[in-house]
Order: structure tokens, then C-alpha cells, then sequence
């Protein structure tokens, strides 16, 4: 059983270990140690399509990060207030939304918004005046992040309701006999209490967008972010270069997943 | 504004015919009920009888189905909580945590409008902090306080807002004994220092008639008995009261003779009783099931030899239980026929004749005075 247990965390750590400790590799190929260098985080820096590929992930995580945080938030809220049949329709819908894999999304994102543009851009165009151009809807920043959102929304309803059906009611109780209205107790009371989870799921939505790859492969259109960009440049062979960004992502990724749960954990005491 | 009568008839909280339904429950039934200006008002009944809810409706925080509330005589049916001049104290306090004393006990003031000056609130929270014996407390957040301290903070909380009235939601469950103890009294002094209504909900019977002026004791949404501690202590109206406020010995019969104000009861075992019937109650019929209710201090405990007064019910029966309580002992007597009675026994008489252990058989007596004939509901 320990043995098994031990080949089981191998099995999972040992290649991203490698990728790791290959980053740092002074040599050329991936096959062969020959001591200790920085070059390829250097080289990958100072790599200009690695850079736009980053900043189209940042544009698209942080979007999605704040449409999820907000929209989540809202939607938790107003969901603590349903009882009976729909509550549990949307509990059901939700947890249902966080379990389909990613694959599903992608292509049913995909083949959603083809149909909707395919029927759009014709009226558009027609219901444009003569000889200016008009626009047409296609796949892009909009198209990925909305994908995502779908998503990273029912992460953030999960965790928001979870904190606050851990919230003592009567709080919300003693600040309305104080004299504070519906709006001032919810952000003197309510987003005090609720916020951790709200930052938490932030974090988690960024850190999911950032690394999808299967969805935004999908719906990105002719934007590369930074997982497209690394299963690009794996077709021509796998570089050190290559291993330093993965080493790079996954070192934020776990900063920002180490923060999710901190936020998480932390109990404002009662 | 409404036309003020005199002074003793001055009224803070009002009901009238109040029902409040949550679903198919019924959680309060057609109540009416007043509470004077100044008065320290408990609703005393076991969980579930709707006292929680009768406060929830003065603070606003439920709507009644049916029936008015009045607040200082004006009808606050349909205003919510947040412009009614009443605070509470909760149950577990509900501070919130994530603000420190101060802040917390400044929150009432500061959602006024026109808002006080910060230096105004300051000096009423430094004041409100010593009314409460909080001084230098004020930086502390709220979990670094004891729990008695997180109650006086709550109190504060309320007080500073100057309230018509105070609601106090089982105030004290979450404290210790003696803690509870120290509260009930501090509680007492506060209240008669500022001189504002208290209303008070509880389930321990010693807390409600320690503390209050006046006691509603409910059950399923209904008031059974209001009145005062004394009252409902001497004079109870059921055998619900009677068995709620303090402790009872019952002996129940049949009615065989009934007076203006006296009533004689026949046991089952042929034992006859005589009480008086407490005012209020409703009135018995010659025939009718009844209960006889004599308290355990009220009965002399004495050796069966002893002579005794011939007027005076006496029981002869058998110690089965002393327990030992320092200023008294409390006797488990197993008499013929008329059950298990219990008899408390103060220390000055027991020092004068002498205690009795199990196995010892003993008379026990009462005068008629000492009884009082109930419905047996």
C-alpha cells in the first residue's frame, strides 16, 4: 500500500520536476545535465511572441477573474434567498457547470457562438449604412472569456455560498436594528464577512483561465495565449525555453492557489 | 402627536390581537398585551412557544399576519427594522467580529441621519464603555473577549442609541452560573439607571422572576399568565404556571365543595384538601377534575408522634430522599396515597427540632392558606 502510494506521487511529480530542474539546464538539448544556468529564463523574457502570448493570457484571466468574481457574488446572493424546487434546480445546475470537462465547453462554446455569429453578421452587415464597413462578430478576447466565465462563475457561487451559510444571520439581524439600511448592511456587514471567499475565488478563476488551454483552444480565434503558445511551440520539439515558462506558470499558479486557500482558511473569529 | 394619559398608563410596546403565521405554524395566536413606560417585561416559556417571535415583531424583523403592534402608541406594522426605535441584545450578541469595541459599539450612531460629529461619537462610546464597566476597552476586537464582556459590549451597542426600548433575546444562555448570576444583577441596576423599558425573553423561570417587573409566561402562542413575579408565583391561573414558576407538589381530585374563594378537593385515595382559588383563574365547578398545588416550602416536616394543629392538612408518610442544600434540605417524602411530595425544609426549624434521614417516618402538614385549587390543565 505505501509502495503503491509512493509510485502514485512519483508518477505525478517526478515530470514536473524534471521541468523544473531541466529550466535551469545549461545545456542545449533536454536529454543531458550540463550544469547550472538562468539563460533559458532569460531567452524565454526576452522572447517577444512568449511576451504577447502572456500578455493575452493576463488580458483573458483578469477579465474573466473579475466578470466570474462579480457575476458569482451576485448570483450567490441571490440564490440564498431561493427555497424548495428551484433552489435545488440551480444548486443541481451549478455543480453540474463545474463538473463538465473542459473539452465539452470548448466545443459547445465553439459551436454556440458559430451559429449565433453566422446568423448575426449577415443582419448586421445588411442593417449597416452604405460604405462604411460593417463590423463582424467573430472569435476573439470576447469569445474566450465568456467561455471561461461560464465556467469560473460557478466556482466562485460554490465558495461564496459556502462562507455564507457560515455567516452568523443574526449579524445582518443586529445591523438592521441599528438603524443601517438593506444597502449600507450589505457593505458594512455582508462584504466584510463574505470577501474572503470572494478574493479566493478571483484567484481561482485567474489561475484557471490562465492555464486553460483546452477551451481558449477552442473559442481564442486568432489569439494566442500563453498554454496555446507552449502546445505551439512543443510541435517543433521540446526546448529548455519551453520548460521555463512551464516552470514560470506553474510557480504563479501555485502563489495564487497557496493565496486561494490561505483566504479560504482564514476564520474571522467568532 | 398621540394624546399622552397619565403617567402610570403610559404605554412602550403594544399588541393587538397579534397572530403570526409562518407557513401552516402558528407561531403567535391572537395576542394582546401591554407594556407599561419603565417596566422590566419578560416572556417566560419553554422553546418553541413563540415567545422569540413576539420580540422578533417588536424589532421588526418579522411582520405580523394579523393584529397591530405599537410602538410609544404609534403602529409600526410594515416598518422595517432599520427605522424602528427599539435595539436589541442577541442571543449569541452577534457582534461583528470584524470590527473592534469601538467600532462596534459606535455602529448605531453612525448609520444616523444627520450622522454625529466623529468627536461626538467618540465621547459617547467612551461613556457608554464606562456605563457598562468597559473603560479601556475600546481598541480590543470583539473575540478577545470573555463572554461576559462580549455581553456588556452588546448591551452597549444597544444602549447608546438611546432606544425607546431594549429587546433582550435570552441574554445570558451563553454565560456560566455565576457569571449569570453577576448579569442578572447588573442587568437590574442598568435597567432602573436608565430608566428605559427592558423586554426580556427566556426560558429560565429564576432569571424572569429575579429580574422582572412584570411576567408574561406563554405558551403555543398564547399568554396563560401576566403578572407580576409575585403574583404568578402565589396566584398562579393553571397548572401550567403553577408547575413552571418555581416548584409544585400536585394532588389531583375531583371538586366536592366550592365557596366564594375556597375550594375542597376529594383525592382519589379519599384524602380531603381545602385551598383557595387564585384570582384570575377560571372558575371551578362543583365536580370537575382539579389539582391541588402546595408548595414545598409552605410544608412542615415533623415527627409522626408530634401534635399538630388540627386545622392543617396532615400526611403521614416516609423520608425517602434528604439532600443537603446549606440554608435548607430538601426532603422526598413517599406519602399514603397522595404520591411523592417534596419538602423543603429551612435550616432555623431543622436546628430546632431535628433532621430526618430515608426510613424515618414523618408527618407532613400544611394549613389550608398554603394551598391553592387549579384547573387541571
Amino acid at each position: 500500500m505505501r509502495i503503491y502510494a509512493i509510485a502514485v506521487f512519483l508518477f505525478l511529480y517526478v515530470p514536473i520536476g524534471i521541468i523544473v530542474l531541466f529550466s535551469f539546464n545549461a545545456g542545449r538539448h533536454a536529454s543531458e545535465l550540463k550544469g547550472f544556468s538562468i539563460q533559458w529564463y532569460d531567452k524565454a523574457l526576452s522572447n517577444p511572441f512568449v511576451g504577447d502570448a502572456f500578455v493575452t493570457s493576463l488580458i483573458v484571466a483578469f477579465s474573466v477573474a473579475i466578470l466570474s468574481s462579480l457575476m458569482g457574488t451576485a448570483a450567490a446572493l441571490a440564490l440564498q434567498r431561493l427555497k424548495g424546487t428551484p433552489k435545488m434546480l440551480f444548486d443541481g445546475l451549478i455543480y453540474v457547470s463545474v463538473m463538465i470537462p473542459g473539452i465539452v465547453i470548448g466545443i459547445a462554446t465553439l459551436v454556440a457562438l458559430v451559429t449565433v455569429f453566422d446568423f448575426l453578421n449577415p443582419l448586421l452587415a445588411s442593417a449597416w449604412p452604405e460604405g462604411s464597413k460593417p463590423p463582424k462578430l467573430h472569435m476573439g478576447y470576447a469569445s474566450v472569456i465568456a467561455a471561461h466565465t461560464l465556467f469560473t462563475m460557478s466556482l466562485v457561487i460554490i465558495l461564496v455560498r459556502a462562507r455564507i451559510a457560515g455567516m452568523d444571520r443574526a449579524l445582518i439581524e443586529a445591523s438592521m436594528d441599528l438603524y443601517a439600511t438593506p444597502w449600507r448592511t450589505f457593505y458594512q456587514v455582508t462584504l466584510p464577512q463574505i470577501y474572503p471567499a470572494i478574493l479566493a475565488g478571483f484567484l481561482l478563476s485567474f489561475t484557471f483561465s490562465f492555464d486553460d488551454f483546452i477551451i481558449s483552444f477552442f473559442v481564442a480565434g486568432a489569439n494566442t495565449t500563453l498554454p496555446i503558445y507552449i502546445f505551439a511551440s512543443i510541435r517543433r520539439g521540446i526546448t529548455p525555453e519551453v520548460n521555463a515558462i512551464g516552470t514560470m506558470v506553474l510557480v504563479a499558479s501555485l502563489v495564487l492557489l497557496l493565496t486561494a486557500q490561505f483566504l479560504l482558511r482564514k476564520r474571522t473569529q467568532r | 402627536m398621540p394624546k399622552q394619559s397619565s403617567d402610570s398608563q403610559e404605554l412602550d410596546i403594544e399588541f393587538r390581537n397579534v397572530t403570526k403565521r409562518f407557513e401552516n405554524v402558528v407561531a403567535v395566536d391572537d395576542m394582546s398585551l401591554s407594556v407599561e413606560r419603565g417596566a422590566f417585561f419578560s416572556f417566560l416559556g419553554p422553546s418553541g412557544c413563540g415567545k422569540t417571535t413576539s420580540l422578533r415583531l417588536i424589532a421588526g424583523f418579522d411582520q405580523p399576519s394579523e393584529g397591530d403592534v405599537f410602538i410609544s402608541g404609534k403602529s409600526v406594522v410594515g416598518i422595517p427594522s432599520h427605522k424602528r426605535p427599539v435595539n436589541m441584545v442577541f442571543q449569541q450578541y452577534a457582534l461583528f467580529p470584524h470590527m473592534d469595541v469601538t467600532d462596534n459599539i459606535g455602529y448605531g450612531l453612525r448609520q444616523r441621519n444627520p450622522k454625529p460629529g466623529k468627536q461626538e461619537i467618540i465621547k459617547r462610546v467612551d461613556e457608554t464603555l464606562e456605563m457598562v464597566r468597559l473603560s479601556g476597552y475600546g481598541k480590543r476586537r470583539v473575540w478577545e473577549l470573555s463572554g461576559g464582556q462580549q455581553q456588556r459590549v452588546a448591551l452597549a451597542r444597544a444602549l447608546i442609541n438611546h432606544p425607546t426600548c431594549l429587546l433582550l433575546d435570552e441574554p445570558l444562555a451563553a454565560l456560566d452560573r455565576k457569571l449569570r448570576r453577576e448579569m442578572q444583577i447588573e442587568l437590574q441596576t442598568l435597567q432602573r439607571d436608565v430608566g428605559i423599558t427592558f423586554i426580556l425573553v427566556t426560558h429560565d423561570q429564576e432569571e424572569a422572576l429575579s429580574m422582572s417587573d412584570r411576567i408574561c409566561i406563554m405558551r403555543e402562542g398564547q399568554i396563560i399568565q401576566t403578572g407580576s413575579p409575585r403574583e404568578l408565583y402565589d396566584e398562579p391561573v393553571d397548572r401550567y404556571v403553577a408547575d413552571f414558576v418555581g416548584r409544585t407538589n400536585f394532588f389531583d381530585g375531583d371538586v366536592i365543595d366550592i365557596t366564594a374563594s375556597t375550594a375542597t378537593v376529594k383525592s382519589m385515595s379519599g384524602q380531603i384538601f381545602v385551598g383557595s382559588q387564585p384570582k384570575g383563574a377560571t372558575a371551578l365547578a362543583k365536580g370537575s377534575k382539579a389539582c391541588v398545588a402546595v408548595r414545598p416550602e409552605m410544608i412542615a416536616i415533623k415527627a409522626v408522634n408530634d401534635a399538630s394543629h388540627s386545622s392543617n392538612i396532615s400526611i403521614n408518610g416516609q423520608v425517602m430522599n434528604r439532600i443537603f442544600l446549606g440554608e435548607h434540605s430538601e426532603y422526598l417524602v413517599a406519602t399514603e396515597g397522595c404520591g411523592d411530595v417534596m419538602v423543603l425544609s429551612p435550616r432555623s426549624t431543622e436546628s430546632m427540632n431535628r433532621s430526618f434521614v430515608p426510613g424515618d417516618h414523618v408527618s407532613i402538614s400544611w394549613g389550608p392558606e398554603a394551598a391553592l385549587v387549579i384547573g387541571n390543565t
